[in-house]
């Protein structure tokens, strides 16, 4: 079960919500996915982002995938321990794997996000 | 794997089995109009007649000529085990078979290629390898915009025209920019990367810089103040290519320790012979800060299950057939065997010998520069060389078109390739490396004074002819003790005054 705190998107990435700020990672089953995590490339604090645009690289053993902006607005914060310890997707991907903070310009943009039954329908399917 | 050709039979089973009834109808679907109407080619040759056809081609190639020439590709003296490990049939693929680590030891030659090309560039990473030094040049300043997320790259008209054009070519279509850095236009610093212009050039704030490219040794063969660049550069947040000479490295300071990020240039003279259009071999290196950013592939050493050392194919993983259109290049392949080659070139000569090719090659340049100098030709620059070097010759073109006629390769005409540039009008561009010999020198000297005196001559007979005697006399007031060069006391040119 993921948690129901969250808001989720297809591309497997998932939102906290708290006033104006999006925190952004990816979900446990992207982790599981893409394999040992190695390497992680965030977008620089202060960029302004669209939604949906790719702003960042997850680079696994397997494969190098992109990392989704769920909502647009300015990044205002990255989880700079990704750099050293990126394993940290594997291991705690809704706690310290957290990947940026994105300041949101749209707070429409939250109301096309999957919510955690939505998204776990989603994974179901494969 | 078998190879035959398919024979009427095989192909007529074939369209049987996939019920088709000629070769014709499998192209159906395409409109005649946009079919090829045939292609003009001459009558099939027998394997006979056409190797004596390209022979004859062959032959009109000039081996025999003393050669002077450089300008990016390099005559040495390659140790024979270098072509002779090469012949070994384990190399005779550019490829990595698809599971990589199934050919340990194809992995094993691209590390210590790597290992090397880190030793001899100051630098930690090494990606196996590119096509040649433009291609890697033209990479390393891509590699510059995407790691500072910035578009425009500023590139030293010290480069090698045909890098820079390379440069150009991949940054077309994109809205990357590529600016050209001026050369100094006179005094000490003459030929070398204007440092005025390129303070002026990061003042643009709408156009931060990304990257800052320079070659040392120049195209022209002059030293750059590379340190003082670098530190322009990373002063204004950009990153600091250098474009090296390899077998250079051995005598001059390296880019990482004259502080470039990225190291880029053309392996050939590491044992790879001289061949008009390649296979040469690209080098491109950079700091460890920018691993995630350098296409190509990287080899690493690991340790297997049990413990024992193993070769394995790291970081590719931004490559083509994994990122397809955002992949970091389009380098799907390296150049293995020249890259092989190099490696061994390196490891039959030692750092050592390297150090003696380079300094052997520098002291023949300098013979060269006196012996040029007597002959009337001085040099174009007064900057340090290091075994290439600009000189000034009156009426390049038509003496070095009569050099061929006397078996000497006077080096580049600079204005072939420089066209743009006055200062380079009537100038040659000479090289001499270790297989220079002295006698070689000597005759060069020799010709080209001889030319120069005979040129003289000329050009005041034909004045004489025009009416203007008084002012060509002039001209050879001055001119005879100039080139007094060897052997050019008796000679024809010399009977026309």
């Amino acid at each position: 079960m993921v948690p129901q705190d969250l808001r989720y998107t297809k591309e497997h990435e998932w939102v906290r919500i708290e006033g104006d700020i999006a925190t952004v990672g990816i979900t446990a089953y992207a982790a599981e996915q893409l394999g040992d995590i190695v390497f992680v490339e965030l977008p620089e604090i202060g960029r302004t982002v669209a939604q949906f645009a790719a702003v960042g690289v997850i680079e696994s053993v397997k494969a190098v995938s992109d990392l989704f902006a769920p909502v647009g607005g300015d990044v205002v914060e990255s989880n700079a321990e990704l750099s050293s310890a990126p394993e940290l997707l594997n291991s705690d991907p809704f706690g310290k794997g957290w990947m940026l903070r994105i300041k949101v310009t749209d707070a429409a943009q939250f109301g096309g996000l999957l919510d955690p039954a939505a998204y776990e329908a989603l994974t179901a399917e494969g | 794997m078998a190879y035959g050709s398919h024979t009427t039979e095989d192909r007529a089973r074939m369209l049987r089995t996939i019920g088709v009834g000629s070769v014709d109808d499998l192209f159906a679907d395409i409109p005649a109009s946009l079919r090829s109407s045939g292609l003009d080619l001459p009558a099939p040759e027998s394997e006979a007649e056409l190797s004596t056809r390209l022979l004859r081609l062959a032959e009109r190639n000039r081996v025999d000529l003393i050669s002077f020439l450089g300008a990016g590709a390099y005559r040495h003296f390659t140790p024979p085990v270098v072509d002779q490990l090469l012949l070994r049939g384990e190399f005779y693929t550019a490829y990595t078979p698809y599971q990589p680590e199934i050919s340990q030891g194809t992995l094993q030659t691209i590390y210590e290629y790597q290992s090397l090309m880190a030793e001899l560039t100051g630098l930690d990473v090494v990606s196996a390898s590119h096509y040649d030094g433009a291609t890697a040049t033209a990479e390393a300043a891509l590699m510059t915009c995407r790691a500072t997320r910035r578009e425009r790259v500023l590139v030293s008209a010290g480069v090698h025209p045909h890098y820079r054009e390379t440069l150009r070519t991949y940054f077309g279509g994109t809205s990357l920019v590529a600016d050209e850095i001026p050369l100094v236009t006179d005094g000490p610093a003459a030929g070398t990367t204007d440092m005025i212009a390129l303070e002026r050039m990061f003042a643009d704030p709408e156009l931060p810089v990304a990257g800052v490219v320079v070659a040392n040794p120049s195209f022209l063969g002059l030293l750059e103040p590379m340190a003082e660049i670098g530190r322009l550069a990373h002063g204004a947040g950009a990153l600091f290519v250098s474009v090296v000479e390899p077998v250079s490295l051995a005598v001059l300071a390296t880019p990482g320790e004259y502080g470039a990020d990225i190291a880029a240039g053309d392996g050939q003279p590491l044992g790879i012979p001289l061949a008009y259009g390649g296979p040469y071999l690209g080098i491109l290196a950079c700091r460890e800060a920018l691993v995630r950013g350098i296409p190509g592939r990287l080899v690493g050493m690991t340790a297997d299950v049990d413990g024992r050392r193993a070769f394995v194919m790291t970081l590719r993983a931004r490559e083509q057939d994994i990122r397809r259109e955002k992949a970091s290049s389009n380098i799907c392949t390296n150049q293995a065997l020249c890259a092989l080659a190099a490696s061994i070139y390196l490891a039959a000569l030692g750092p050592h010998g390297l150090r003696d090719v380079a300094a052997l090659g520098a002291a023949r340049a300098a013979e060269l520069e006196t012996a040029l100098a007597a002959a009337g030709a001085p040099r174009l620059h007064s900057g340090p060389y290091l075994n290439e070097f600009a000189v000034r010759v009156p009426n390049a073109k038509a003496i070095h078109s009569r050099l061929i006629g006397r078996g000497i390769l006077a080096g580049l005409l600079l204005a072939r390739v420089l066209p743009d540039d006055p200062s380079l009008a009537d100038s040659l561009l000479v090289c001499a490396t270790e297989v220079t010999t002295p006698e070689d020198i000597g005759v060069f000297g020799a010709a080209l004074g001889e030319e120069l005196i005979g040129a003289a001559g000329r050009a005041g007979a034909g004045r004489v002819r025009a009416g203007r005697g008084r002012a060509a006399g002039r001209q050879h007031g001055s001119g005879p003790s100039d080139v007094a060069g060897p052997g050019s006391t008796a000679q024809p040119g010399g009977a026309a005054r």
